[in-house]
């Protein structure tokens, strides 16, 4: 797998740049069909790029998406959908938010406050994550369908307990409901950017660290290398000794914990507070990017960061007339085509190996004849 | 239960062939049902729980939920699992908002089930000719149907007299049906408070009056899927698809063919359930299916994979829906069901030998009674939680029970030793 010739690398991108093609050809057909521009979408969306605050916009959104996505792949290396991230990241947001703005911690030094929101908000996503865990091993419920169930359980929790009565207060002057505004101290400072109002998230660096990690966890330990091998062939990791019960739970709680980092680089660096406007459904976009970037860290990264574009492109797409909702289109076709996009490649990978070997073997023989 | 995971290692447990039981016991289960629930209706004063307009509301709730089940049961029960309904549902409420309003409310069925074809055929391409994983083309699905059902409601409904960027316009709602006579002659007797006897007459003027002629196709459709999969030769062969498509390939079943027309009618009745949701609820809206969707899912898999099963999961979960929408007190008194159920459960399972099982569920059990006995309501914002929290329930406690089609989730290629 290591030899890295051009043709090999120029599959890899195959399908991803397909895909991306695909898509921007579907949409453009849409736009057309019904009436406006591709060009004109195509020129806002680059002069959107050029205003820095866009770009700042679309960092932080990556940020975001990055640490979403890498919770996601932890789960997919080892052939677990994590569809729960989700309502792990809302609820671990929610009530880390609620502790972080907590009068007590007022007097806490600021390391030690953002260290232990942090640490509460991955406690929080590990444990929500650990009820999946916790139902496939014991009674072999499909995380896919115990995770669904989670996600709307979370929403309703995270609604009941954003009451005024409970963990939230009425924002003063608006109908926003939110937690406890979380002081200065116990706030991530951003970075500036000339040319930008808007600051990139300091946690930014804990995306980072959690890329950094990812890597080194599954390419150079033996941890790492056992989690691969349970996604990639089961019954040879239990033959090897692998008990995939335990692996199920170590990395549902892994990526659980993970996920709890999603709702941070908002919370501590921008908002300040849990409230009814916090952005849902990242959980998903998760999904799709790490799809997009094939569960690699450096691939995932590119693909957080045109999520991230694409998001706030959208904004200058309703200053020009065009419906924004194409770019959720765009974002969609982009899913669905890149998947089968790598499936078009596997397939013919696996043809050309065999013809490979077929040739060395003296004769060639086609797909259909190896098969039947 | 393998929905595209894990599945080595995990052994499942050992399926009971259970013998199928006669209607008599079902009538009785029915009758002991509401047995309990007039009980908890005379110890609580929760008139509303068997009132014949929580019925009404309860069945209203209920058919997109069953529609929703309808479209994961034809899909699963041939090997392809379909998490994308929630958008196919989403593509049904705007096809049913854009016809709808302008040709009526039929019109407005027809074509939200035209668009959910087109997702179920989108769905059937990804996964049946390409071989993509099943959830992660149902998760694509629900993030491209929303997106674009938004994009062409903007397009068409902006500048429709009474529409808006977010909504259609208003669309009339179905004719209506009472039985005549009966409707009225039950809501004497309801009216009287008689233990039990009313609330027979609540349950049954409720199903007789004011019933929508889509409520009607609704029932007809269930029992018409029944019939189709399991009383002719095409259902058992769609069937064999989804439990061992090699053995049905072997036997010269197009495999292929019938995952297609599984998937694509699984599109149509997603489709239709979420424009009977926008029909009923007089206009499309964004964001209107709330995780129907999903909860048809969860009604399917509590419903054990068959037509009357996920019909009374989808009557379960449209009565506590009608309970949260008619914010009366009778909420409460599910608490107090719940917490009985789970006991019955308890002591099931503690017969068939699993004794664990029936503590855990024993502890819930009495968790619930004892929350209904030291607080007076259900927090508001906790009722929707009801249908996602028994179903976790039943997959918890009452696994070994359920019997998933044995192929569903697995990618499948013709001529490819599985």
């Amino acid at each position: 797998m290591r030899n890295l010739t051009a043709r090999s690398v120029l599959l890899g991108l195959a399908a991803p740049l397909g895909a991306l093609v695909f898509a921007a050809l579907v949409c453009g057909i849409i736009l057309a069909a019904t009436g406006n521009s591709p060009i004109d979408t195509v020129d806002a969306m680059a002069t959107a790029a050029q205003r820095p605050r866009t770009l700042v916009n679309s960092l932080n959104s990556a940020t975001v998406y990055y640490l979403a996505a890498v919770a996601v792949a932890i789960g997919f290396r080892m052939k677990l959908f994590n569809i729960g991230v989700d309502g792990q990241y809302r609820l671990a947001a929610m009530l880390s938010a609620a502790l972080a703005g907590a009068a007590f911690m007022d007097n806490l030094p600021s390391f030690l406050r953002i260290a232990l929101t942090i640490g509460v908000a991955m406690l929080v996503g590990a444990g929500w994550a650990g009820l999946a865990a916790l139902l496939k091993v014991t009674r072999g419920v499909s995380e896919v369908i115990s995770t669904i169930m989670l996600n709307a359980i979370a929403t309703y929790l995270v609604s009941y307990l954003l009451n005024p009565a409970r963990l939230a207060e009425t924002t003063p002057g608006s109908n926003n409901i939110g937690t406890a505004k979380i002081t200065e101290g116990g706030q991530v400072p951003g970075i500036e950017v000339s040319g930008s109002s808007t600051k990139v998230f300091g946690l930014v660096v804990l995306a980072a660290v959690v890329g950094f990690v990812y890597w080194f966890v599954l390419s150079r330990t033996k941890f790492g290398f056992e989690l691969k091998a349970t996604g990639l062939s089961e019954s040879a990791a239990v033959a090897s000794g692998v008990s995939v019960k335990k692996m199920v739970v170590i990395s549902m709680l892994l990526s659980g914990a993970v996920a709890g980092l999603v709702g941070m680089p908002q919370l501590l660096g921008s908002s300040y507070t849990y409230s009814l406007d916090f952005p849902p459904g990242l959980g998903f976009v998760g999904i799709a990017v790490a799809l997009l970037g094939r569960n690699h860290p450096v691939g995932m990264m590119v693909a957080a960061l045109l999520w991230g574009f694409l998001d706030n492109a959208a904004n200058a797409l309703d200053i020009s007339g065009v419906p924004r909702e194409i770019v959720l289109i765009m974002q969609g076709v982009i899913v669905l085509s890149v998947v089968v996009a790598y499936e078009l490649v596997r397939r013919y990978r696996v043809r050309a190996e065999q013809q490979a070997v077929g040739k060395a073997l003296g004769r060639t023989k086609t797909l259909e004849e190896v098969s039947a | 239960m393998t929905v595209g995971g894990l599945s080595v290692g995990l052994e499942t447990t050992p399926t009971r062939r259970g013998k199928r039981l006669s209607p008599m016991v079902y009538l009785l289960v029915a009758v002991g049902a509401l047995l309990v629930l007039s009980a908890v209706r005379a110890l609580s004063g929760a008139t509303d729980l068997t009132s014949s307009g929580t019925v009404q509301a309860a069945l209203t709730a209920a058919v997109p939920l069953a529609m929703a089940a309808l479209a994961g049961l034809w899909a699963e029960r041939a090997g392809v699992v379909n998490i994308g309904l929630e958008g196919m549902m989403v593509l049904g409420t705007f096809g049913a908002g854009y016809a709808g309003y302008q040709w009526g409310p039929w019109a407005g069925v027809v074509f939200g089930l035209f668009l959910g074809i087109v997702g179920g055929l989108l769905h059937a391409v990804a996964t049946v000719t390409f071989g993509v994983d099943h959830i992660i083309s149902g998760v694509a699905i629900n993030l491209l149907a929303p997106g674009a059902a938004l994009f062409l409601s903007k397009l068409y409904f902006a500048d429709a007299p009474g529409g808006g960027q977010k909504q259609s316009p208003r669309i009339e709602d179905a004719a209506k049906v009472t039985l005549p006579g009966f409707s009225d002659l039950m809501g004497t007797i309801e009216g009287k408070r008689w233990f039990f006897v009313s609330d027979l007459a609540g349950v049954l003027r409720g199903l007789t009056t004011e019933i929508s002629l889509l409520t009607l196709l609704a029932v007809v459709l269930i029992v018409a899927t029944g019939w189709v999969l399991w009383r002719t030769p095409f259902g058992l062969r769609l069937r064999s698809c989804g439990e061992s498509p090699s053995a049905a390939e072997s036997l010269g079943v197009n495999v292929y063919k019938y995952k297609y027309l599984a998937v694509t009618a699984s599109g149509a009745f997603a489709g239709l359930g979420g424009a009977f949701l926008a029909v009923s609820s007089g206009q499309f809206r964004d964001g209107q299916t709330g995780g129907r969707g999903f909860i048809g899912l969860a009604a399917m898999i509590f419903g054990n994979w068959r037509p009357g099963g996920l019909a009374t999961g989808a009557g379960l979960f449209g009565y506590t829906d009608a309970m949260a929408l008619r914010g009366s007190n009778a909420v409460h008194a599910l608490l107090l069901l719940l917490g009985i159920a789970l006991v019955v459960v308890a002591v099931l399972q503690y017969r068939s030998g699993h004794n664990v099982l029936s503590g855990v569920a024993a502890v819930i059990g009495v968790l619930f009674g004892w929350w209904y006995f030291t607080s007076d309501q259900v927090p508001p914002e906790l009722i929707g939680a009801a249908p996602y929290v028994v179903t976790l329930l039943v997959l918890g406690l009452a696994s070994q029970r359920l019997r998933p089609p044995k192929f569903v989730g697995e990618p499948y290629r013709k001529g490819h030793a599985v």
